[in-house]
């Protein structure tokens, strides 16, 4: 029996990984179970362990060089089993066979999947879906003929995320998951169609944006004051909330850090020329945020009338498809839920997230005395491919001066 | 509805067009005497006479000529040409003449004539009397080319085939004349160039035409046992061809595999195949696979007559290669 050992995927966002050394020499007889080479998969070292019974025939990879999940690594097979396709396989390694059985080096061996490189195998329709949903395909595991990604494939990747293990071994050495325990009654749901969208685009982010996280303590006490004497000022209809002095403030701050209002796409930043901020709303269904465009070139008083306006629709399920244009930043505030602070998910391609939690009064040092002052924890998560923490840091610093001295927010 | 046989069925929809119309007229070989070659002319001399319904001596192109001239005269005739392998024969009367008189003369008159006649194998008559050769008149430009594959469909067809005020080339199966199958009562009409799809599915499209319908349907119930739900898209006329109804159906299952009885390299499924992808290519979730009868005159053996012609084995074993699932 001709079986192939494949690069396995160890981890949720393991896409390639680079043998670090082989623990067989081809020719060698293996067991199952029996470690058979050393993995590097960015994170950490791992084993991996032959799934039949054999002899070694054929190392493909060298030693140093990295391949993605799912890419033939080695061949295990009876002692002198003709291997189809093994020729073509392996030409370029043919060479380096007798070093690698001795003292290989990573120089070896180069040639082998460097030629190999191979174009994605999608169908056309699998293909179209991906386009459509900004997946990339190399992100998929495909399952069709020849390794093809299909329809299925991408489906089930949307619904659940990867296809887990590459290419399982009928008796899997490496332990699966634990599946969920069967006695347990539960029910499946379907998901509307604002949690799917969510699930997919979160995980994406997740995936995708390298997350960091910087908190900021702001003082809120002008704010809310300048907030009470507007509200007085306006009357009822239009009541500021503290959300709209953060989208104000937040307009402001991406005014001074253009690069703020940034996507990382297709290896490059891409700076957007408008500022349009989203508002989380929790719905029932799942989470929208629904955008005010042009936040920098409007005053307070018609942020608020927009974001009421917005908010409401939303809850009543009215969105508009123009209320949905694309964001550029999304602000997501729990201060009403006593949520002191949290740290939120990017909402891709965006460069950064606000998370904004409740203000509420906590003992400060001012001039060596402690004092009670209104306080509100905000959190940046932002994208380490587009911002760098000293960025991000000059960012929060100066969110805040808009907010402690607010008179910045009705210039 | 009444249960009849394709052969019945097509003997109603004589009748019920010459009762119609005093222009329409039957002639060929045997169609009096002996009720035509597969019997489906029986009995209508006696009810229409001898001037509406003729015999013919075996001269093919003789009469293919006449048709023409007699439709071009201003009588609406369907000529029995017993079977298509001697089509070939009147072929220039049909390729030459009736498919281009309506161009040729600027559209002043036109060649209202069915030709009728028998395709396809399996009936242990040799190579020469068991052709497929639909794909050569589906070819020419100004001929219509109908294949029914059920009673009900040969009955609605031929009638608006008489109807048709172009030529028609009526290829009935030489197989399907005993099937049964229920054929509504009255009058009814089908269109030509429409397909129909003859089973619903979403995993699959099997396009089909002729007696190959039957042996899609066959596979689809097969491959439903296996949990594979094919649609089967029954294509009805080849020319004109309707891919709408195709496209459709590629569009919802993703896949599909063409049946035909004629041999493959440039047959019908060729084209259907490339129309696909040239249409519905982003639906593709799979090569389009054809099933098609072996390339080799068809024996006279009766095994090896069996083996060249595309049944349902086939098209099951080839609906399962594009399901092959690698690494789940």
């Amino acid at each position: 029996m001709v079986n192939e050992v494949v690069m396995p995927k160890m981890g949720y966002d393991m896409t390639e990984g680079t043998i670090v050394r082989w623990r067989k020499d081809e020719g060698d007889e293996v067991t199952r179970g029996e470690v058979i080479a050393e993995v590097d998969t960015t994170k950490v070292t791992v084993e991996v362990e032959a799934y039949t019974t054999g002899v070694l025939r054929k190392i493909l990879v060298p030693e140093g060089q990295t391949v993605p999940v799912g890419h033939v690594i080695a061949v295990i097979a009876d002692r002198d089993e003709p291997i189809p396709g093994l020729e073509a396989k392996a030409a370029p390694a043919e060479k380096a066979a007798p070093v690698a059985t001795g003292a290989p080096t990573p120089t070896a061996a180069v040639a082998v999947t460097g030629d190999e490189a191979p174009r994605i195998a999608a169908s056309p329709v699998a293909r179209r879906i991906a386009r459509g949903q900004g997946v990339n395909l190399n992100l998929i595991r495909g399952t069709g003929p020849g390794g093809r990604i299909v329809k299925d494939d991408v489906e089930t990747f949307l619904a659940k995320g990867p296809v887990e293990a590459p290419r399982p071994a009928p008796t899997p050495v490496v332990a699966a998951p634990a599946a969920a325990p069967h006695d347990i009654p539960y029910e499946d749901r379907d998901l509307s169609r604002i949690r799917q969208t969510m699930a997919r685009r979160m995980a994406e982010s997740k995936r995708v944006a390298p997350h960091f996280y910087l908190t900021s303590d702001i003082n809120m006490t002008e704010a809310l004051k300048l907030r009470k004497g507007l509200n007085a000022l306006i009357g009822e209809g239009a009541r500021i909330s503290v959300t709209d002095m953060l989208v104000k403030g937040v307009g402001k701050t991406l005014q001074d850090f253009p690069e703020a209002n940034a996507s990382f796409a297709e290896g490059k930043l891409r700076v957007y020329q408008r500022i349009n901020i989203g508002i989380a709303v929790a719905l029932e269904q799942g989470l929208v945020t629904p955008v005010i465009p042009d936040c920098d070139k409007k005053p307070l008083s018609q942020i608020a009338q927009e974001a009421k306006e917005l908010v409401e629709r939303a809850r009543t399920g009215r969105l508009r498809p123009d209320d949905f244009s694309p964001g550029t930043f999304t602000i997501s505030n729990l201060g009403m839920f006593d949520v002191e602070e949290f740290v939120a998910i990017i909402n891709p391609p965006e460069a950064a997230i606000l998370a904004v939690g409740s203000v509420i009064p906590r003992p400060v040092v001012v001039d060596g005395e402690v004092k009670a002052a209104e306080r509100m924890r905000v959190t940046l998560s932002a994208d380490h491919r587009v911002l760098d923490g000293v960025t991000a840091a000059r960012f929060l610093q100066r969110f805040k001066v808009y907010l402690e001295q607010p008179l910045h927010l009705v210039t | 509805m009444p249960i009849i046989t394709y052969r019945e069925a097509l003997n109603h929809a004589l009748r019920e067009e010459m009762t119609r119309d005093e222009r329409v007229l039957i002639f060929g070989e045997d169609v009096v005497a002996y009720g035509g070659a597969y019997g489906v002319t029986s009995g209508l001399v006696n009810d229409f006479g001898d001037k509406r319904v003729m015999d013919t001596p075996i001269a093919e192109g003789g009469i293919g000529g006449a048709a023409v001239g007699a439709a071009m005269g201003g009588l609406r005739p369907v000529a029995e040409l017993m079977t298509i392998n001697f089509a070939l024969l009147a072929s220039d009367a049909i390729i030459n003449h009736a498919a281009k008189v309506l161009h040729m003369f600027g559209g002043q008159m036109s060649v209202p004539v069915v030709f009728r006649m028998t395709g396809g194998g399996g009936a242990q008559l040799a190579s020469t009397h068991s052709q497929s050769l639909e794909v050569l008149f589906a070819h020419v430009p100004g001929l219509k080319v109908v294949t029914p594959a059920t009673p009900a469909d040969a009955k609605g067809l031929l009638k608006s085939a008489i109807r048709d005020n172009n030529p028609v080339l009526f290829i009935e199966h030489a197989l399907l004349y005993r099937v049964r199958g229920e054929v509504p009562e009255g009058e009814y009409l089908i269109p030509l160039g429409q397909a129909e799809v003859k089973r619903e599915g979403k995993d699959i499209t099997l396009v089909a035409y002729s007696r190959m319908a039957l042996v899609a349907l066959e596979a689809a119930d097969r491959l439903s046992q296996e949990g594979i739900e094919a649609e089967v898209v029954d294509l009805k006329t080849l020319r004109p061809l309707d891919m709408e109804t195709v496209l459709t159906s590629v569009r919802k299952t993703n896949r599909a595999v063409t049946v035909e009885e004629t041999w493959r390299t440039y047959g019908i499924g060729a084209e259907i195949a490339s129309r696909i992808q040239e249409e519905a290519f982003d639906y593709l979730d799979a090569p389009i696979h054809r099933v098609a009868g072996v390339e080799v005159p068809l024996p006279y053996a009766k095994n090896l007559e069996q083996a060249a012609i595309p049944d349902a084995g086939r098209v099951v074993e080839a609906v399962k290669q594009l399901f092959v699932r690698t690494g789940v």
